[in-house]
């Protein structure tokens, strides 16, 4: 260990040390009956000099023991200046299921992070998955890191599928697990078990960066670093894995010798380089059907602002993934619904932050077959930050863009501002592209027009329908501030498709990775974030999301984050129970036995019952259409009250 | 004669083994929209999984289109199922007989006209 972290009694394994405490009183009679032997004649000439190896010898209990002297109080210690590092980042809360490994540090945001301003928050979850997932869902409203803390081996193992979502959605996490470096001063047993030498290598191919700082000032300067690293785009969860004796041991010296907390820069995103973005924007101007595809652009609300500005002044089409709030839904140059037209026709593409390049030329069958849909002279441009900070081995970069004509490795929003500027340089003051802005106009008129019309197909139904309950929800909520914090796809993208939203905050995209299991947590996550600013946090989850973590109800309740959850509940892992019908029909096999497999019934689960259990407001399962409004009003009076609610909701498929 | 007799048996082997072909293949049987059991055909609907992305009433979503009220003609459907584009999975005989496709199609047939955008204020309030 370093010079400022000496060796010293820890607080840890406190319910050991009885145990421990009495093998060590019957210890001192083995270890003083072995007498060390004595080395042999030059010996120590010769391991001095780099000649034969130092012999082996006996070690007694009591010196490979660290005894805690229970009885020693301190007035600083290692903890307290994490939290002070934490708070000089901004980071505000502090997401953790209790484990023994990192007391320390949790004890220090109890008793003086929370006591002290800037107060750091400490939640507590009920899972390390939820943890990670919350300080997910944080980010994509707050647009900086939440910290979480695990123990480094089995609070890793459970917090990984939710890690790699974060780094596929490019999320930013300052994530820390509790290590115990030092072997001789482990009580035993599961001490042991939580320990690894190098726990981040477990998630190392899916964090953009880690360490294990081997004194406080190293804490301080990683902590800084990793902060910067996340925030450096593309954004990315990082991991501190920080020693437990170093989080609870007195600060070598006492507080006088607190080391000081480094400072953090400006962070300067990448922008495109200048010639790259003139080229760029001659093509946009010149282009006769220049087609946006907006896939994770909008970091910030000012990156909704400049792709809005971007696209008026060419009066292009812009097609959103949904991944961000990159576009006003209703905004008449937003032609998601029709991007398959628009591509075909495209004489240039510019896909900005694509997660799937190459599928913004192609388009693959079920079975594996490929088809370019792009014209065989359209241009294809990207500005993409993912391959700025390329990895192996996980398979998210998807299939090598062949199609791609000029890849700015970029920050797209931070480009934003220079292609806006030049592209209005070369189209001079002529608004030239008027006909084509009209033209979207026209369409998007028409497509919202058929989207109502297509609504209203099995509207008195149950299961209820996804536009009754997409509209249903939206009568109670458009009057207010809200913030739509899950992902709409299993919604079949009703919201985009009725719902006016043009705020940032109002819709946070999905997992990233695709890990279920992530929508329940990572949605009061973004609630908190939201709860500061007054917002109204809607999240529409699957029955097989939420059962994957129901604790989060929990923590919503006790720690009062007002959100509504609205179960979609088509009982069922729906998506699975579609693609194994492929698979079972082709085999000639009928699907009647696939419940066994997908299916979430028998029993069915009571929903609003398990939220009850857990000291939150509940409702349902609701069957009848009629019933929806009048019991999403009652429990958005419960959220505007500042507590969280549920609503169960039995609906179809999709 | 005997030659010819044998000719012409040979030629009808040969033609409804073409059609047995066809029939495999996904041609709908002859006569179209034959008459179906609208009960039995709800049941199966949900049975066979064609709610999953179709909805309970086959309103479609975004995993599977709109398929009532007023279906596509029979031989259309009967193609789909027996010999289906994009992402449907293949329903053949072994699963689902002519009979069952048949009353899948009798109880499109029965689903109501939707309302209309205009019955609902919860859609004439959504404006561009």
């Amino acid at each position: 260990m370093a010079e400022d972290t000496p060796l010293k009694p820890g607080r840890r394994g406190f319910l050991k040390g009885a145990a421990i405490g009495s093998i060590a009183a019957a210890a001192p009679a083995i270890g003083a009956a072995q007498e060390a032997p004595k080395p042999a004649a030059g010996s120590a000439a010769r391991a001095g000099g780099g000649g034969a190896p130092r012999p082996a010898q006996p070690v007694s209990i009591g010196a490979e023991s660290t005894a805690r002297d229970e009885g020693a109080t301190y007035t600083s210690c290692g903890g307290d200046y994490m939290t002070d590092v934490l708070r000089s980042l901004g980071v505000e809360y502090f997401a953790a299921t209790p484990g023994n490994t990192f007391m320390g540090l949790h004890e220090a945001i109890v008793n003086y992070g929370m006591m002290t301003a800037p107060t750091l928050r400490s939640l507590t979850t009920m899972h390390e998955e939820a943890s990670v997932a919350m300080c997910h869902g944080y980010a994509k409203i707050e647009g900086k890191p939440m910290a979480c803390m695990f123990h480094t081996t089995v609070g890793t193992q459970h917090a990984s599928m939710a890690i790699y979502n974060a780094y596929a959605d490019r999320v930013p996490i300052f994530m820390m697990t509790g290590v115990a470096l030092q072997a001789e001063r482990r009580p035993g047993g599961v001490d042991w078990l939580h320990d690894a030498t190098d726990g981040p290598a477990m998630v190392r191919d899916f964090t953009k960066w880690d360490d294990t700082p081997a004194s406080l000032t190293h804490f301080g300067e990683s902590a800084v670093r990793a902060y910067k690293f996340a925030m450096t785009p593309p954004y990315g969860p990082v991991l501190l894995a920080v020693d437990t004796q170093m989080q609870e041991d007195e600060i070598p010296g006492g507080a006088p010798k607190t080391p000081a907390v480094p400072k953090l820069p400006r962070i300067v995103p990448p922008a495109g380089e200048a010639g790259a973005v003139r080229e760029l924007a001659g093509l946009l101007v010149k282009a006769e059907h220049p087609v946006i595809v907006a896939d994770r652009v909008a970091r910030t609300p000012n990156g909704l602002k400049l792709l809005v500005e971007l696209a008026e002044t060419l009066q292009a089409p812009v097609c959103d993934t949904f991944n961000r709030m990159n576009f006003p839904w209703r905004h008449t140059l937003n032609q998601s619904t029709r991007q398959a037209v628009h591509l075909q026709q495209a004489d240039v593409v510019l896909g900005l932050e694509p997660g799937d390049p190459f599928g913004l030329a192609n388009r693959r069958d079920k079975d594996g077959g490929v088809k370019r849909f792009l014209k065989p002279e359209a241009k294809v441009v990207t500005i993409s930050s993912v391959e700025l900070y390329p990895k192996g081995n996980y398979q998210d970069l998807q299939r090598y863009p062949s199609n791609v004509d000029i890849a700015m490795e970029a920050d797209a929003e931070a480009t934003l501002p220079f292609l806006i500027e030049e592209v209005k340089r070369q189209m001079g003051p002529k608004n030239q592209f008027e006909a084509r802005g009209q033209a979207c106009a026209g369409w998007h008129k028409t497509d919202l027009e058929t989207n109502k019309r297509n609504a209203v197909f099995g509207w008195d139904d149950s299961p209820i329908s996804m536009p009754r309950l997409s509209q249903e929800l939206y009568e109670q909520i458009k009057g207010e501030d809200w913030s739509l914090v899950s992902d709409t796809n299993f919604q079949s993208r009703w919201p985009q498709k009725l719902w006016h939203a043009d705020k940032h905050h109002q819709s946070i995209g999905g997992a990233g990775a695709a890990g279920i299991g992530y929508l329940t947590p990572a949605g009061l996550g973004a609630a908190l974030a939201n709860q500061k600013h007054g917002r109204l946090s809607i999240s529409i989850v699957g029955d097989g999301d939420l059962m994957f973590g129901p604790g989060v109800l929990w923590t919503a309740a006790h720690e009062k984050i007002p959100i509504l959850y609205i179960v979609h509940n088509n009982r069922g892992y729906h998506m699975e129970i579609m693609q194994m019908q492929v698979i079972a029909n082709r085999r000639n096999r009928g699907i009647d036995r696939l419940g066994i497999a997908c299916g979430i019934d028998n029993p069915n689960i009571n929903y609003a019952m398990m939220a009850k259990s857990m000291g939150m407001y509940g409702e349902g399962p609701i069957e009848n259409p009629k019933d929806l409004g009048p019991a999403l009003k009652r429990a958005i009076a419960v959220v505007k009250k500042g507590e969280p609610a549920l609503i169960d909701v039995v609906s179809q498929g999709r | 004669m005997k030659r010819l007799v044998v000719s012409l048996a040979l030629a009808g082997l040969a033609v409804a083994a073409v059609a047995g072909s066809a029939l495999a293949q996904g041609a709908a049987p002859q006569n179209d929209a034959p008459k179906g059991n609208a009960a039995h055909g709800k049941k199966i609907f949900a049975d066979y999984g064609c709610w999953q992305c179709h909805g309970y009433q086959g309103q479609g979503s975004n995993a599977g289109p709109k398929l009532a009220p007023n279906p596509l003609p029979y031989d259309a459907i009967y193609r789909q199922l027996r010999k289906p584009r994009d992402r449907m999975p293949v329903y053949t005989r072994a699963t689902t007989s002519d009979q069952d496709v048949a009353d899948i199609y009798a109880y499109l047939q029965t689903q109501p006209k939707a309302k209309t955008v205009a019955d609902i204020p919860a859609l004439t309030s959504v404006q561009p």
